[in-house]
Parts: C-alpha cells; sequence; structure tokens
C-alpha cells in the first residue's frame, strides 16, 4: 500500500483540500472566456494559466464540469491516424498523456493496454497498411499483423466471427490507451484553479458580443462578461455558439452511443475495434466491458438513447466474444457529436477576430484533450496557429484543403 | 440443514412445499422450495451470509430482496453476477458468491474492511500513479475489483425476439397497476399490464400489516384482471427500458419483446429506502418490505427478535406482521419526534411493544465474527442528531427499518418527464408527464391504499382516453395525510461504516469529504463516489445521497436535483440483447453454378462473390492466370449480377442523370451507352458505372457493387427533394447480369441469339435489347477487362438458365468463369480504375483521371461548384500508372505502401499486380504532380523498410490502342 495513503489515517479531517474554488460571482472583465468546461475548455485554461502566466481567465460551464462529452465517451486514447498531420497532432498528445497523472498528481488511470482494429476484408486490411506506413513513418508505433498474432494474443476471439466475417488481420498500435474520463476533466480543472482561472459551473453563454468584427464580450445566464478573446470549446453545441456570431461551419450532429456491462474480474487487456462490425471494446480498471459502435445514422441534437443500438452491439460482439452472452449490460447513454465532413478537428482562428474554437470533435476528441488545450493556449495567446493545427482551420473547408481522416476514425473513435 | 426459519403454511406462498429442491451454496448443501428464491432458500436454512461487499469486502445477507441492492450475487456455472434475491431456486444449482477469494467465509480480502480508513473515497485517485508501477497497481485493481467470472468456453446462447403491440401498457401489476389496467379496458382499450415478479399483487400480496382487507382488495382486482377479455397479464417480465414513441423492452429469462404502445401507464411504485447507521449492512439488518416478502411470499421467518426501526405507519404495520408470524419485537424506534399514531401503533401499543419516538439506531451491534446482528443500539435523535449519551443497547438478532421510499421512476425519467420534490410526501412526484405517458400510485406520491386504487383508475381511464377509448373519468385522489419518507433518516458516527451506497460501499462521510473537496453538485458527488453506479444502479442510494448533499450544501432537495436514469432498469444479458443475430447473405442466381464449378467466394458487401475457381492440383494463383489467359485469347465468363442496376424513366430522366453524374447524357443517343461518375457536393468521386439510353425518356444504368444501395438512397431522396418528372427504379436483385468477354466471346454468343452482332449493327459501347437463348435480354458492348465482351442483363429468374446457354455455346471454345481476382488484374491491365480502391475519400475525377469524363459547361451537377473551384488550385496529386523495374526480384509492394520523396510521404500505391502477359508488376499510385511525369520514378518504401523504384508508365498498360475490345478480329 502506497505511503501516500498514510496520511488519510493519521490526520483527524479529511486532509484534502477543494478542488475548485466557489466564486460569488462572475467578475465584469477577463482577459480570456472560455466557454464550455469539457476536457478541451478546460485544458485550455490550464496552459493558458500554466504555460503563458494569462490567469485572468474564466471557464463558462452551463452544466458542471466534464459533463458534456468528456463524461461520456469511451475514452480511446491513440495515435494511429492516416494523414501525417494526425498522426503528429495525435502523437504529440498521447506523449502528454502519459505525463499527465504526475503533472496533475491526480491518478487518471491512465492504462497503455495496446490497440487492435481488426479487419474482416481486404479493403480494411489495405487501410490498415496505409495507417501503419503513415504512421511508422511519423515515428509511431503500429503494424499489420495477421491472424496466427491476433490468435496468439486474443485467444479467446472467435476468429471466424461467427463463421460470417472471418477475421484475416488487424493493426496493431501498443500505445492505444484508455483512462478515467472525469479525472481528467477534474485534473485540468483544478489545475486551473489553482492557478487562478474562475471556473463557473451553471452558467449558460447566451451571446456575444462583437464590435466591429472583433468580440468584445459574452452575455451569460448571470450577467455580462466584456473580454477581447472567447475560445468555445463546446463540442456538440458548437452550432449553436457559431449562429450567435454567424460564422458558418460545416459541423453537423450526430448522436454517439455506448453501452456498459457489469463488472466482472479481468479478462480483456487490449481495446479492440472492429470497423466492420462497427464495434468496439474495452475492459475498465473496475472490470466493467466498454461497448461502443459508430454513429446513429442520422443527424439529431439529442443525448437520448436508443434500443436497436443494443440490440446491433451486442449480436456484433457476441460474434466476437459468444462467451459474453450472460454478460449483463446495466446502462446506456448518448453524447452529441460535431461531426466534420472530413473527420478531422477544426481549430484556431474564426472570420471573427478574438474568437477561437476549438471544435469538430465528432467521436475521437477525448485523446485530443491535452493537445487541444496546449495548442489552442498558444493560439490564443499569439493570435497565429499552432503548427500542429494549421492542417485543422476552418478555411480549408473553403479552400478544399481537407485533411482525410475518414479512413482512421469512423468507427474506431 | 433444516428449514428452521420455515413459517407454517401461509395462504398465498409462493412456494411449492410438495417440490422440494436441492442445491449447493458455496460447497454446502441446501434444501428449499419451487418458488423459492436463491435468498430465500438460504435464509430459511439459516444462513446469513450470502456474499461480500465490493470494496471492504464485508458479509452480506438479504437486504431488499427486490433487486434493489446486490448484496446476494453469485455465480452460477458460466451465469455471473446472477441476483440471488430474485433468481428462481433450480435443481442442482452450484452456487458460490462472487468477488471472494478462496470461498465466502476465509475471503483474505476482508483484511480491507479493516483498512478502509486508508481508503477513503477515491482513494485511488490520491496515489498509485507513479509512472513505473501504475501498471502493477492497475493489475491489482483490476483483480479486486470486478464481481463475477466469464467463462470464456461458453457457447453463444440464441434467443428469440418477439414484438408486441398494446394500446395501453401498464408497467406494475401492483394495486394501482391492477387498478388502472381495468379502468383503460373497462373503457375498450387492449391492455398489457406487466411485473416482475413473479406473481402480480405487488404491495397489495405482502404489506399486510395486520389489514387482510387489502390484500383481499388487491386479489378482487387481480381476478377481475385475469379474467378481462382485453387484459394480458405477464408476470415475471421487466420493462428494461422505454424509448421513444412508446417503445418498450420487456425481458423475461429467455427472451426481449419489444412492445409498441400507444400510451403507458407507469405504476412502478417505489423502492424502500434503508436508514443509515453504522453497520446497517450487517446480514440481519433489513428493509421492512424484505421482511414482508420473506414472510408472505416465502414463508420464512426474517429473525427471531427483532428491533424495528421506522419513521412512517409502515413500520408498524412491518412490526404487526413480525409479531403475528412469530417474531418477538424487542423494540420500535419511531425517528419522529411527533405524529399521528396510527392503526397498527396503537395496536401494538395494546400488545405492550416497548416503543421510543425521537429516537434512532446509532449502530448495529454485531455478533462475533461480524456476520449477524447482535443488538441495536439506540439514542435520542433531535434535529437529525444522534445524542450519544442517551445510547443505549437493545439485544436482537435483526433489525427491520422502515423509515421511506423512492419513486420507481427509471421510466418516467427516460421517457422525458420532469419531476419536482413534493414537500408533503417527502419525494420526487411527477410534474409534467409527455403526452401519452401516465403514472399512479406510490411513483407518483400515492401511498393510502385507496387512495392507490382511486389513482389507477384516474390514470387507466386517461390513457384509455387518450388513444381515443371512452371519456377521461374524472376521479378526485384524496392527497396523503402524512408523508411515508421521512427526511433525514441518517445517522452520523465517528467510526463510519454507515453505508449510504452497498454496491460501492459509500459511507456516509465518503460524501462529507467528497463535498469538501469540491464535488457538490448531484452529478459531480455521483461521479467521483460512484454513488448508483453500481449494478442497483443508486435504486437504494440514490436518494440518501441526494438528501445528504443537500445537508451539506445547505439547500434543498428540490434544489439539487436528481442525476438521469438510463435504460437499463434492470441489467439486460447481451444474449437477450442480441437475440439470434440474423446476417442476410446475398447470392446471385448462378451462385449453386459457380460453387459446383469450384468457386472460392469471398464476400463484397453483403453479397458472396466467387474469387476465382479452384481446379485440381493448381494453386490460386495459377488458377487466377489460367482464367486471365482465358479471357485475353479464348473466352471467359464472369457473374456480374451484383452491380447496382437501376432504370429511371421520365420527361427529365436525362435532366435528373446530368444533374448527379458529371457527364453530359442528354445527347447521348438511343441504344449507346456512356460511362458514368458520380462525385458528391465537394467534388470527391463517390461511384461510378454505365449509362445505357433506351428511349428518349428511359435510362438503365449500373453502379458499382458496394454503392449499390447508397446510390439508390441517394438518388431517391434527391428525386424527392428536386421532385423532377422521372421516377427510378431498383432493379439490383431482380437482374442477373453476366459479363462475357474474350476474342471469342462474338462467336459463342452468336450461337445462342439472332442479334446482329457485326461491329456495324452493334458497334462497341451500344446496348441492344434482343433474344439470348430465347431469354429477354439488355445486352450492353462495354467491358471492364478490355476485350470484345459483352454485358447481358435479364430477369433474375432466367440468369441460370442464360448462363448455362453460355457455358454450353462456349464450350467448343474451352469457354471458362472467371472471378472477382481475374477481373481485378485484367482491369489492371487496362488501367481501369476501381472506385474506393484507387480513390479515396478526398479524390477528385482530375486526380483519378477522369476528367475528360467531366462536362464543366453543364449547368449543374453535384460537385461542380466545388470543382470549379478545385480546378483553379494547383493540383496535390494524380493518379498514375507505374511499372516495376523487371529486374525487381525482393518482395514487391503492396496495396497502400508509401511513396516516399525527399523523406516525405509524396503519395501510395493503390493497386499493385503481377501480370504475366506483360511480365512485369504493374500498378496505379496517387502521388503528388512532381512524380507524376511520364516515364519519371519514384520510391515505394514496403514493409521491411527498403525502398523499390517504379516507373510512371501510360496506361492501359496492356493494348493501349483499344483494338482489342473495339476492332473486329
Ligand atoms: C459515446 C461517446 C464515445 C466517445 N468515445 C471516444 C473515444 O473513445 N475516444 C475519443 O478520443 N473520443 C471519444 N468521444 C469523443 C469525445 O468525447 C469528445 O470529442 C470530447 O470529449 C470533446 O470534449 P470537449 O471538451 O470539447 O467537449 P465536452 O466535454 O462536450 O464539453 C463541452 C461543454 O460545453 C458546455 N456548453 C455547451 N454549450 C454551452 C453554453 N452555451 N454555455 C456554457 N457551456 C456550454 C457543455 O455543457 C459541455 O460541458 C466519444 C464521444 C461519445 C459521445
Amino acid at each position: 500500500m502506497p505511503w501516500r495513503l498514510l496520511r488519510f489515517v493519521t490526520s483527524g479531517k479529511h486532509p484534502e483540500p477543494q478542488m475548485f474554488t466557489h466564486h460569488d460571482g462572475l467578475k465584469k472583465v477577463y482577459d480570456a472566456v472560455i466557454i464550455g468546461a469539457g476536457g478541451h475548455g478546460l485544458a485550455a485554461a490550464y496552459y493558458l494559466a500554466r504555460d503563458h502566466g494569462m490567469t485572468n481567465v474564466c471557464v463558462l460551464e452551463k452544466g458542471y464540469i466534464g459533463g458534456g462529452n468528456t463524461g461520456r465517451n469511451t475514452t480511446i486514447i491513440r495515435s494511429n491516424y492516416i494523414t501525417p498531420e494526425g498522426v503528429q497532432f495525435y502523437d504529440t498528445s498521447v506523449k502528454l498523456w502519459q505525463d499527465l497523472s504526475q503533472d496533475f498528481d491526480l491518478n487518471l488511470f491512465y492504462a497503455t493496454r495496446g490497440h487492435y482494429t481488426l479487419a474482416h476484408t481486404d479493403a480494411a486490411l489495405r487501410t490498415m497498411r496505409w495507417r501503419a506506413e503513415v504512421n511508422k513513418h511519423c515515428g509511431v508505433e503500429s503494424e499489420v499483423v495477421g491472424p496466427e498474432e491476433l490468435r496468439r494474443e486474443i485467444p479467446m476471439m472467435d476468429m471466424s466471427c461467427g463463421g460470417h466475417a472471418p477475421i484475416i488481420g488487424a493493426l496493431y498500435h501498443a500505445p492505444g490507451a484508455i483512462a478515467r474520463h472525469d479525472a481528467v476533466a477534474w485534473g485540468y480543472g483544478r489545475g486551473a484553479d489553482q492557478r487562478g482561472v474562475q471556473i463557473h459551473q451553471q452558467t449558460e453563454v447566451l451571446g456575444i458580443e462583437v464590435t466591429a468584427g472583433r468580440v468584445s464580450g459574452v452575455r451569460t445566464s448571470r450577467g455580462f462578461i466584456a473580454t477581447s478573446k472567447v475560445l468555445c470549446a463546446v463540442a456538440g453545441s458548437t452550432p449553436r455558439i457559431l449562429d450567435m456570431i454567424g460564422v458558418r461551419s460545416p459541423i453537423y450532429i450526430h448522436p454517439l452511443q455506448a453501452m456498459v456491462s457489469e463488472p466482472m474480474k479481468p479478462w480483456l487487456d487490449p481495446i479492440l475495434v472492429s470497423g466492420s462490425l462497427h464495434v468496439y471494446i474495452s475492459q475498465s480498471a473496475r472490470g466493467e466491458l466498454v461497448l461502443g459502435a459508430s454513429l446513429d445514422p442520422y443527424e439529431l441534437h439529442s443525448t437520448r438513447s436508443t434500443l436497436d443500438f443494443t440490440e446491433g452491439l451486442a449480436a456484433h460482439m457476441l460474434e466476437l466474444f459468444p462467451f459474453l452472452s450472460h454478460v449483463k449490460i446495466v446502462r446506456q447513454w448518448a453524447g452529441m457529436a460535431d461531426m466534420t465532413p472530413d473527420f478531422a478537428p477544426i481549430m484556431g482562428k474564426t472570420p471573427i477576430e478574438g474568437f477561437y474554437l476549438d471544435a469538430g470533435w465528432g467521436t475521437w476528441g477525448f485523446k485530443a484533450t491535452p493537445v487541444s488545450g496546449k495548442t489552442m493556449a498558444h493560439t490564443m495567446v499569439t493570435d497565429t496557429p499552432h503548427p500542429l493545427i494549421t492542417g485543422f482551420s476552418l478555411d480549408r473547408f473553403r479552400n478544399y484543403a481537407l485533411t482525410g481522416e475518414k479512413g482512421a476514425a469512423s468507427v474506431g473513435h | 440443514m433444516s428449514n428452521n426459519h420455515r413459517l407454517p403454511r401461509l395462504p398465498g406462498e409462493w412456494i411449492d412445499r410438495a417440490h422440494s429442491i436441492e442445491f449447493e451454496f458455496e460447497g454446502k448443501h441446501f434444501q428449499g422450495f419451487a418458488g423459492d428464491t436463491i435468498s430465500s432458500a438460504l435464509w430459511a436454512s439459516g444462513q446469513r451470509v450470502l456474499g461480500r461487499s465490493f470494496k471492504y469486502h464485508r458479509p452480506r445477507g438479504i437486504f431488499s430482496l427486490a433487486n434493489h441492492d446486490v448484496n446476494g450475487m453469485m455465480q452460477w456455472g458460466q451465469k455471473l453476477n446472477v441476483r440471488a434475491d430474485v433468481t428462481l431456486l433450480e435443481m442442482g444449482m452450484q452456487l458460490s458468491a462472487v468477488n471472494t477469494f478462496g470461498g465466502l467465509n476465509k475471503d483474505p480480502a476482508k483484511v480491507l474492511n479493516h483498512l478502509s480508513r486508508f481508503l477513503p473515497v477515491g482513494f485511488y485517485y490520491k496515489a498509485f500513479h507513479g509512472k513505473r508501477l501504475f501498471p502493477r497497481w492497475e493489475r491489482v485493481f483490476r483483480t479486486l475489483a470486478g464481481l463475477g467470472k466469464v467463462n470464456l468456453s461458453t457457447p453463444r446462447l440464441l434467443t428469440p425476439k418477439d414484438y408486441a403491440f398494446c394500446a395501453v401498457l401498464i408497467v406494475g401489476a401492483g394495486p394501482s397497476g391492477l387498478a388502472a389496467a381495468l379502468a383503460a379496458a373497462d373503457q375498450g382499450a387492449d391492455v398489457v399490464i406487466v411485473d416482475e415478479n413473479a406473481q402480480a399483487g405487488g404491495s397489495g400480496g405482502y404489506q399486510i400489516g395486520g389489514e387482510l382487507a387489502k390484500r383481499e382488495a388487491t386479489e378482487a382486482l387481480l381476478v377481475r384482471v385475469i379474467a378481462h377479455p382485453r387484459i394480458r397479464l405477464l408476470t415475471g417480465i421487466y420493462a428494461a427500458g422505454y424509448y421513444t414513441d412508446h417503445w418498450i423492452a420487456l425481458v423475461d429469462d429467455k427472451k426481449m419483446t419489444k412492445l409498441r404502445a400507444e400510451a403507458v401507464v407507469i405504476a412502478a411504485g417505489s423502492f424502500e429506502q434503508p436508514a443509515v447507521f453504522r453497520n446497517n449492512d450487517l446480514p440481519g439488518v433489513v428493509l421492512g418490505s424484505a421482511a414482508q416478502r420473506l414472510i408472505y411470499r416465502y414463508a420464512v421467518r426474517p429473525m427471531q427478535r427483532a428491533v424495528v426501526l421506522c419513521a412512517n405507519a409502515d413500520g408498524y404495520r412491518v412490526a404487526l406482521d413480525l409479531i403475528v408470524h412469530g417474531v418477538m419485537v424487542a423494540a420500535i424506534v419511531d425517528l419522529r419526534a411527533h405524529h399521528q399514531p396510527c392503526d397498527a401503533e396503537v395496536e401494538l401499543a395494546a400488545k405492550g411493544v416497548e416503543m421510543h419516538t425521537g429516537t434512532c439506531i446509532v449502530e448495529a451491534l454485531p455478533t462475533p465474527g461480524c456476520s449477524g446482528v447482535a443488538g441495536a443500539r439506540i439514542a435520542a435523535f433531535a434535529n437529525g442528531v444522534a445524542d450519544a449519551a442517551t445510547a443505549r443497547d437493545i439485544p436482537c438478532d435483526g433489525i427491520v427499518m422502515s423509515v421511506g421510499w423512492a419513486p420507481a421512476a427509471n421510466l418516467l425519467y427516460q421517457a422525458g418527464t420532469h419531476m419536482r420534490y413534493d414537500d408533503l410526501v417527502e419525494q420526487f412526484v411527477p410534474d409534467a408527464l409527455p403526452p401519452g405517458v401516465f403514472a399512479c400510485g406510490r411513483v407518483n406520491g400515492v401511498y393510502d391504499f385507496k387512495a392507490r386504487l382511486l389513482d389507477g383508475e384516474r390514470a387507466g381511464s386517461a390513457a384509455a382516453a387518450h388513444v381515443g377509448f371512452g371519456e377521461k373519468r374524472s376521479v378526485s385522489v384524496p392527497v396523503e395525510l402524512e408523508s411515508s419518507s421521512f427526511p433525514w433518516p441518517i445517522v452520523a458516527h465517528p467510526q463510519g461504516k454507515n453505508f449510504v451506497d452497498f454496491d460501492e460501499d459509500l459511507q456516509l462521510k465518503d460524501f462529507e469529504n467528497a463535498v469538501q473537496e469540491g464535488f457538490d453538485n448531484i452529478e459531480l458527488l455521483k461521479r467521483f463516489t460512484t454513488n448508483g453506479m453500481g449494478p442497483s444502479q443508486g435504486k437504494h442510494s440514490n436518494m440518501n445521497a441526494l438528501r445528504i448533499l443537500a445537508r451539506l450544501v445547505d439547500k434543498h432537495p428540490r434544489e439539487v436535483g436528481t442525476t438521469t436514469a438510463r435504460p437499463f432498469f434492470h441489467p439486460v444479458p447481451m444474449a437477450l440483447l442480441a437475440g439470434r443475430g440474423f446476417h442476410p447473405v446475398r447470392r446471385t442466381p448462378m451462385h449453386l453454378r459457380h460453387a459446383a464449378m469450384g468457386a472460392y467466394f469471398m464476400s463484397a458487401g453483403d453479397w458472396q462473390r466467387p474469387e476465382y475457381y479452384a481446379r485440381q492440383h493448381k494453386d490460386r494463383l495459377e488458377c487466377i492466370r489460367e482464367e486471365v489467359d482465358m479471357v485475353r485469347h479464348g473466352v471467359g465468363i464472369i457473374d456480374v449480377g451484383t452491380l447496382g442496376k437501376l432504370e429511371i424513366i421520365g420527361p427529365q430522366a436525362a435532366e435528373f442523370l446530368e444533374r448527379v453524374y458529371v457527364s453530359r447524357y442528354a445527347n447521348l443517343k438511343i441504344g449507346m451507352t456512356r460511362y458514368a461518375v458520380m462525385c458528391d457536393e465537394t467534388g470527391v468521386v463517390v461511384d461510378d458505372g454505365v449509362v445505357a439510353r433506351l428511349a428518349e425518356d428511359h435510362f438503365y444504368f449500373t453502379t458499382t457493387t458496394s454503392g449499390a444501395t447508397a446510390i439508390y438512397r441517394e438518388l431517391s431522396r434527391l428525386n424527392t427533394q428536386w421532385q423532377m418528372a422521372c421516377g427510378i427504379i431498383n432493379h439490383t436483385g431482380a437482374f442477373a447480369a453476366i459479363n462475357l468477354a474474350g476474342p471469342q466471346s462474338r462467336k459463342v454468343l452468336a450461337r445462342v441469339t439472332t442479334l446482329d452482332l457485326s461491329a456495324a449493327a452493334f458497334p462497341y459501347l451500344a446496348i441492344r435489347e434482343g433474344k439470348v437463348a430465347g431469354i429477354p435480354a439488355r445486352l450492353m458492348r462495354v467491358g471492364f477487362v478490355g476485350e470484345w465482351g459483352y454485358e447481358i442483363h435479364v430477369p433474375a429468374e432466367d440468369g441460370v438458365a442464360l448462363w448455362d446457354a453460355l457455358v454450353a455455346a462456349g464450350s467448343p471454345f474451352g469457354i471458362r468463369p472467371f472471378g472477382v481476382e481475374a477481373q481485378r488484374l485484367l482491369r489492371l491491365e487496362k488501367g481501369h480504375v476501381i472506385i474506393g480502391q484507387d480513390t479515396d475519400g478526398l479524390t477528385t475525377p482530375f486526380e483519378a483521371g477522369l476528367g475528360w469524363a467531366v462536362k464543366m459547361d453543364k449547368p449543374f451537377f453535384i460537385g461542380q461548384r466545388s470543382l470549379q473551384i478545385v480546378d483553379k488550385q494547383p493540383q496535390r496529386q494524380r493518379l498514375v500508372g507505374f511499372r516495376l523495374d523487371q529486374a525487381h526480384g525482393g518482395p514487391a509492394p503492396q496495396e497502400c505502401h508509401l511513396v516516399i520523396h525527399d523523406g516525405a510521404i509524396s503519395g501510395r500505391i493503390t493497386s499493385i499486380g503481377w501480370s504475366h502477359i506483360l511480365c512485369a508488376y504493374i500498378g496505379l499510385a496517387m502521388v503528388t504532380p512532381e512524380l507524376a511525369k511520364p516515364d519519371q520514378t519514384f520510391e515505394i518504401r514496403i514493409t521491411d523498410g527498403s525502398l523499390v523504384v517504379a516507373r510512371v508508365t501510360p496506361t492501359p498498360f496492356y493494348d493501349p490502342e483499344q483494338r482489342q475490345q473495339k476492332e473486329e478480329a
């Protein structure tokens, strides 16, 4: 047992300080306002304060810390994308992740488990080879593995997939990891709070003042704030905020669902994804199976659950692992995924000066939490996009310079 | 063991004493009766410890006996996490408690109970994250956490699924639900009423409290319900989730039934809530309702000598039930300082039972070994605080608590109901119900028995009226006179172990600490403490957590609010969700012919297609090579029936095609075909095919196999949107298609048709309608493989006859079938692209070398605007043909290997193959423009990291003048 736990016994009172300070009200002016206390907003606040000494900053959250997609996601962290821009960006994130628990002095349960994307068809295997080659080129561990290796590493898996979609290979990505999502938001939140950033929960942004093409303030459910820099990091609510300033984006919202089983003793270490079956699975430290699938097929601004999602997901999962027949699903939920046409995010400046956008995180943004925070903080302070995010600008849709990640991000998250 | 706790036979008991059932628990032999649950049988046999808790491995026994806690969670062979409280006993069961190490009694992990002070709420966030050691700690956590074990050899369980419909669904067959069912059915609605219990009646069957009249009234309702022609009563089935438009998942132990109702009445009752005091989790501390279930359902005496903790009339009624069934009630302890005595209380007083008001239990005193209750320590209780100075101990072997309820509102939440906290009943009640959703009984805050029946009647009548049966009756439901729920049933203790959430071993101080750390709203508190996140999903813990939070932050429970209740109500096995799992596989009409000819099948989407035809003593590559040779030098035949086959008819058919494809079709001559490329709005190539004009207003066209479904859907969508004067018909499954290709193909065809096949009468790219082997057919002189050939489309039912006729006609020429692999190579030799392989999600027609097909001067086509913009930009990449050096001897590059130029990624191989005819590796690559110049060389990096040189080569590689397919041989 670690010594650090001794303090809970030796001290009479619970020896833990408050993670988030209570503030009586909003200040009239902030140097920067961040909309959305999800992982991304909080990470940006943290790096603004830590790396750039900018602390007169507030984070406004209409609900509670981490209550958006951050607290709903299935926490797959990986960098085996298909474009060099994507691979470098997510690889930077993975490296930040690996030190994050230490940075925060908070255990994020960052667990490197390895990540397999299964191929059931030639075409899938071809895309995996492409990814493996681009990854290796960028110094990221990725390789195409054959059925023998899969049989060795995941011996309990039915390689014939119930006889109808035999597995012919996989993309293996050793750094693939999972983490405890809520703790990530708390870690960034606490770190920002300790450095003077104000986090205001239950504070909704209702409007944004723009004067002569520049941001001048934010209207909230608790009053007006003057500021010259606003970061919008609201994932599924992005279209609503952009409507406030009349900026168009190609973001469209689809629900993304997930479900979790009752806890059971560990039997599965790696994270497994099957693009053809549209399913993925990992086992959490608590022993629950965390199960997900691809997007709901239609646009909808809602976090309702559907029954057919659980039916399809269970059916496909039992093809891979028939022995889960008796395992029970306790809970299902949904988030609103802010999708982009090329499955890459939208980051950086916008036509409104002082208004910065961090959006288009769709089904894949959790893993980017550290790097997006870091690069957006840089972008806000210098008013120039961080070199890692130039491929993700809003302009790219106007300029037909897309960053095509569909091949690596559709089911894999 | 003897049934020493079994009561004499009781009327209405659920057990069948004629059928005794033998089973094993933790290696020991037990006996129960049919109708027993695992827990009731064990309890009857004196087994108090049913399991160990999740975190501290504390012994646990019956608590709710209703699946509102998971104290008794068991492994039963391949079944894991079996809920003993509600699982019917079966002969020969071999059970053990989950999550123990070496058995229930030994379990060395129980030491964690003594270490609990080291392990406060969220302790795992505060340590163990040293980079080097975390993986090891994670192992430890994973081993300690988790409940049951999956048996990796469990076979896939295939279960049926059922579908049902009704006008009014009633969830819960207790008194209010039964009343609602009758009211709705009497008004003419067809009603389904479901209950998760093995028998209907709900609390009316066991919350007797000395008033048998309640049970009689419930039974009378039940008799009417069963007899009612419009009511279907289903028991042993639970509503697992409510989904949009009254779509309900009903789950029993064999299957899932999906029911669509026109209206839903939630009469799900309420969950009895624990009082929080030290050791409130000891085996022997039970909810009042659990004691009553034990008695009236299973005829089991819950204990010998009880202390009853209460804060409402229900508690006194339980005490009466206990006394009636031979339990000595040592004392009744009422948390309330003042109250109006109820009838039961008066009766108990007359019996001389010791009673204390304004008093609480501060601690359940454990027996040595902590596996049971030895006594209750009580103390004066005022303003939510116990006065330790007044503490005194009352010996007993069981504590029964009845201090309040929480609505079973899960489905109401899922349906989108807005709930409000009602100060009178001290619980959340529906405030605004969505259309077609109704609530009655306890979930609606109505507790008085008679009032519940009226409330049921009201809701049932309203639901029936909502769906058009009868008039909504006005029924006035009397308001509750007192609350059944105590606002603060929580007693602090310096030594803790006063549990709020039993699944997660959360104690009162965990909440205090969490709030101190800033997790001070209900959602954050839940996530940090994990309250309500265990298998019972907060049924016994959410309400107390909310009360604790409200007090800690000095707010009203109303302001604190609840967390969202998501499906499922109770967990659902994956097998039941999955059902049988159907996999539609599509076969072309000639499938059996292919099989007979030795086809090795591959899947192409849903379709099965011959990859190649196996031959004796020949390997795959040899077979493919022979197939290729036959097409190049003789004649081959391939089934292309998987292509999308569409027809468009109407005055604006040509205009429609001009809008959706990049080329021009208005000027296509009748009887001719033209290649067709489709883009999306961003100008990216998404599909290709061939468009044939049959008449001025009539076209027949094909799509790729993989695109067929999506393209038809998209075209239908566009046609709906544009409202053009044309209609689209999908013939994909209705037509068979065969491609006859090779220099001898015309001779073969000539043997089975009277059509004039001369080049003049049936030129390249023409379409003709006529008979082939007596079958009406459409013939197109096109071909992916670059030889003289015909694509022949016939009604699907004639496909086999056509195939047989062509094979017979071709036999003098040595005709052979060829598969997808040979076709891929043949087309590569011709430099034809495969959309989706040689292009990707960003490729424009210009980049793919299909620019010639794009008619930018058309008024409009999908993707045109984007292509206009893209066309002005410098090209980023280009598809080129390449050849490897003849001398290349090492491993060949594979598709998707990268082109590396100056150390940077400059493209990728999209297709590659060995052409034995050209005696070279040939391929297509998407490369940057500077590498796309004729005769330019570039380097491909293969898997082992070495570089292979390729040379840009014009396509087609084979027959560049296109003589083979166009000119008469
Ligand atoms: C089911 C599911 C599974 C997923 N799985 C993965 C995965 O495995 N790996 C991965 O990398 N990604 C995954 N994702 C995606 C990932 O969760 C998100 O991309 C990421 O969490 C986005 O973080 P964020 O901080 O930008 O947004 P959020 O966490 O959604 O935070 C945005 C916040 O903004 C707040 N807000 C919105 N409007 C306003 C307003 N007007 N005023 C104030 N506040 C406002 C919201 O309340 C919210 O808290 C998944 C998503 C879902 C839904």
